[in-house]
């Protein structure tokens, strides 16, 4: 016969050493005798740690199981896991998945009942405020689990308050998260925890009892249904729950006034005039939507500040671009980058003021990403440039122009809401609600190769733009 | 936090318990980090249970209950004599915040009567959520109830920063909300939800964040004449058509401050329950509108059996069913097995042929599934599928059973 001391607690490692030394000397279950020791770090550990024994491969479904049923305080644990590793190893290795087998089932009501407590754990528990030494908050939890899983909740509260400096006490053990590191400590008593009394916290207990007698309706009373979820156990650490029996004492009482009470007349006046002039909230002017817009959040990532529309309300052409670049972001102003100087000397060769045009972007921000010292422009998505349509629209609503020339592919989605062959189709086209004009976008001349090719496309987009004057 | 915000919540959290959404579920997993606050884990977490047998996951307040609006239903309509009050986007902040490092909650719940105007009261809510998120790097989940009346424009900025929209329906059917609801329009509510699903399905293809967890609704029940059928139809179309996430039925509870166009008596409470198991037959289990309200009779669902047993009784020919030879559909239609049962028995079923006792350990139904099935080493007695009084023989007294 093997006896086998584990330290007490969830001894993961001792347990898995233990298998490999008995896995490899081919001990079967009914010969090994497993006991838990005094929560000593020396002696029977150090012994087995050099006892060795080679790996052994699981399924990780397994290896999993293990992981959680460790931390079950049941004696038998480890005598249970190590039949289920045996027969593992011994040819079924798809065990697991023989959820009628009786050892299999037993197991899974263990694993199940530690993943119960964990939970329970992760909800019930709760911290308090208290000022530390060096004027810091440090917040104190006290908690009672059923089983060893104070290591196994840790994750869970390091990755929730990792900014917040936390202690966990637990007869089974205790943890100490500083902002960087994690320590694990002794079991603790309940006195070593401040009790609910010494809960000096800004009165956010006060507060959070408040909300939790509040938030609950006496029309609806069903204590079993909450006893089920919340057994009476996890109650004192949970300052809430001390106005439970007031609360269920009183509920009758309060249904019985409500279907008593005649139904209300009004006592306010109906506040028409609020009603009616709640109807107008859409903005009404142009500088009230380009507030708007100035205090939106980008729907492109990048954007240090949105890019609004210029020119005069009421100017026979509106002309929409793609999205601001990067000199427009830092300016804050449309049409100023290299794009924008190309337009200027295209309307100049055309005959055309820029100044009595109406210039502006179907997205109002500069989407990049950052290269380095370079800000790499990046094209809008289809969803985006819809994102940004209401407030498109909206905008020529107020300068209500004759005509809406949209340059590019972007601009031309915008206006139609749907994909356009921008030299296929460039010309006259009907848009939602407007007379538009479709022509290219000058950062595609800047984009041409070729001087003659540029040459040409610069002579179509000044020819384009002497259309649509004419047409508006 | 002083006696005056402590009363604010008060007033502002009662208002708020009559909307049944609470679930912080379906966010992606997400931590804080060294600077920020918080994680989700997708699950949710309910941090407590109140006596009516809820759960409090989420900060769930108004961020006022001042309203301009008249629905005959809501408490704090502009025509109640309810005691009003109003959060600043500071105070809101600072309780999220505050609950949330002791580990009350998982979040906040915002929703919000309307003041002003739709669109002032949706930027309030969307400036809880950015401050949150932006100023104090808060990765907890935070779901807000839109606005449907405010301008699109605020409910795209809404959803960069909520992990869930939800725009309650509150009534089945457009001729009820007229009369209950006048200043709201049914038009607007679901191009409202046709808008969000639209972002929701973009932003997931150009992963992007808006509303990552979904958008969900809220449908009162036995405040109006609609039937269980078609509360039920409607939900199918708004799982269908606008890819909601959940369908919330809250029985219409008595309220103090009633209207006198309520009926005075609530509904059972079990009607709410019934439609819960109907709604989840209805998502996980292959069961039609049609087939759910044919268990009951005159479109209501039986108050005294839950609706798959309701229409395993009425359809007595396709049982008894054998549990070693039947495909998934039809095992999950057998009364007492779960999903998670049937999906154990598939498993196990490939190493062994099952027997009663193997199902005894298989699933914790088994009292109910046994007329209607078939195992190894049983066979339901004479036909006991037959017997009229089947059905008195499963209903257990006083069921207060819940699937969930
Ligand atoms: S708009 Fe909302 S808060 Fe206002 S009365 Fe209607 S349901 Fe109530």
């Amino acid at each position: 016969m093997h006896t086998i001391t584990l330290r007490e607690g969830a001894d993961l490692d001792g347990f898995r050493r233990a298998v490999r030394r008995l896995a490899a000397a081919g001990t079967a279950p009914d010969k090994v005798l497993w006991s838990v020791g005094a929560p000593s770090l020396f002696g029977g550990e150090a012994a087995l740690a050099s006892e060795g024994g080679a790996p052994v491969f699981l399924p990780q479904a397994v290896g999993q199981l293990i992981e959680t049923v460790v931390c079950h305080g049941d004696p038998e644990r480890y005598a249970l896991l190590y039949r289920l590793v045996w027969r593992v190893l011994n040819g079924e290795r798809a065990l697991l998945d023989q959820h009628a087998d009786p050892l299999v089932h037993r197991l899974e009501r263990l694993d199940k009942a530690v993943r119960r407590d964990i939970h329970k754990m992760h909800a019930f528990l709760r911290f308090r405020a208290l000022p530390g030494p060096d004027g810091e908050e440090r917040y104190v939890a006290w908690f009672e689990p059923d089983h060893h899983i104070v290591e196994a909740v840790a994750p869970f509260f390091v990755e929730r308050f990792e900014s917040m400096a936390w202690t966990i006490l637990t007869p089974k053990g205790s943890l100490h998260w500083d902002r960087r590191r994690l320590m694990s400590g002794p079991p603790a008593e309940r006195p070593d925890a401040p009790a609910h009394d010494r809960f000096v916290d800004d009165r956010f207990a006060e507060g959070w009892q408040r909300y939790y007698e509040s938030t609950f309706n006496p029309a609806r009373v069903n204590p079993t249904a909450m006893r089920a979820e919340m057994p009476r156990k996890y109650w004192a650490n949970m300052p809430e729950t001390a106005a439970i029996p007031a609360m269920v004492r009183s509920a009758p009482a309060r249904v019985q006034a409500m279907l008593e009470a005649e139904a209300a007349v009004p006592r306010r006046r109906m506040p028409e005039k609020a009603v009616a002039a709640m109807a107008r909230q859409a903005p009404d002017s142009l500088a009230d939507l380009n507030r708007l817009i100035q205090r939106s959040e980008p729907l492109v990532p990048g954007a240090t500040q949105a890019v609004l529309g210029e020119g005069p309300e009421g100017a026979a052409i509106a002309i929409v671009g793609e999205q601001p670049g990067d000199q427009e972001d830092r300016e804050g102003r449309p049409f100023v980058g290299p794009a924008g100087q190309l337009l200027t000397a295209a309307l100049e060769e055309a005959g055309i003021d820029r100044g009595g045009l109406y210039l502006t972007n179907a997205v109002k921000h500069f989407k990049f990403v950052q290269r380095g010292k370079r800000r790499i422009h990046q094209s809008p998505t289809a969803g985006e440039v819809k994102h940004y349509r209401w407030w498109l629209m909206t905008e020529l609503g107020f300068v209500r122009p004759r005509l809406v020339v949209a340059l590019g592919a972007t601009a031309a989605l915008a206006m139609t809401g749907r994909p356009v062959a921008v030299l296929r189709e460039r010309g006259p086209m009907a848009f939602d609600g407007w007379n538009g004009f479709i022509t290219v976008h000058p950062s595609y001349l800047l984009r041409l190769p070729g001087e003659e090719e540029r040459r040409r496309a610069q002579a179509a987009f000044v020819a384009d733009l002497r259309r649509a004057a004419a047409l508006a | 936090m002083d006696d005056a915000l402590i009363e604010k919540l008060g007033i502002l959290a009662d208002a708020a318990k009559y909307d049944a959404s609470c679930a912080s579920s379906g966010a992606k997993p997400r931590r804080g980090g060294k600077e920020g606050l918080g994680s989700t884990t997708g699950a949710g977490i309910c941090h407590a249970y109140t006596p009516d047998g809820r759960c409090v996951s989420l900060l769930k307040i108004l961020l006022t209950n001042h309203c301009l609006f008249d629905c005959v239903y809501c408490i704090n309509r502009r025509s109640s004599n309810v005691r009003r009050a109003r959060f600043t986007v500071e105070e809101v902040v600072e309780l999220t915040l505050g609950f949330y490092k002791r580990n009350c909650i998982e979040g906040l719940f915002l929703s919000s009567g309307i003041i002003r105007s739709p669109d002032h009261t949706m930027e309030q809510m969307m400036l809880v959520a950015r401050t949150l998120r932006r100023d104090h790097g808060f990765a907890g989940y935070i779901h807000l109830k839109t606005i449907p009346e405010a301008s699109p424009w605020l409910i795209e900025q809404a959803g960069l920063w909520a992990d869930r929209l939800s725009i309650n329906l509150e009534l089945p059917s457009d001729h009820s909300l007229k009369a209950f609801a006048p200043e709201k329009n049914g038009g607007t509510i679901k191009a409202v939800m046709g808008q969000v699903n639209e972002r929701i399905v973009e932003a997931k293809e150009e992963r992007r964040r808006f509303s990552p967890a979904g958008q969900s609704t809220q449908l009162i029940v036995g405040a109006d004449d609609a039937t269980d059928r078609s509360v039920l139809e409607t939900s199918g179309t708004l799982y269908q058509r606008y890819g909601l996430r959940r369908v919330y039925y809250s029985a219409f509870s008595p309220i103090p401050e009633a209207s006198s166009v309520l009926p005075v008596k609530p509904p059972p409470l079990q009607r709410e329950n019934r439609l819960y198991q109907a709604d989840w037959l209805l998502r996980y289990y292959g069961f039609t509108v049609e087939e759910i309200a044919s268990g009951g009779e005159g479109g209501m669902l039986d108050l005294g059996i839950d609706p798959k047993l309701a229409w395993a009784l009425k359809n007595r020919e396709r049982f008894p069913v054998d549990v070693n030879r039947a495909d998934r559909e039809m095992l999950l239609r057998v009364p007492g097995l779960g999903a998670r049962a049937v999906d154990k028995i598939l498993s196990a079923r490939r190493h062994t042929r099952l027997r009663m006792e193997d199902l005894g350990r298989l699933s914790n139904g088994l009292r109910r599934a046994r007329p209607f099935l078939i195992a190894a080493d049983y066979h339901p007695a004479g036909g006991l599928t037959d017997r009229l009084d089947l059905r008195q023989r499963l209903v257990t007294p006083s069921s207060q059973l819940s699937l969930f």
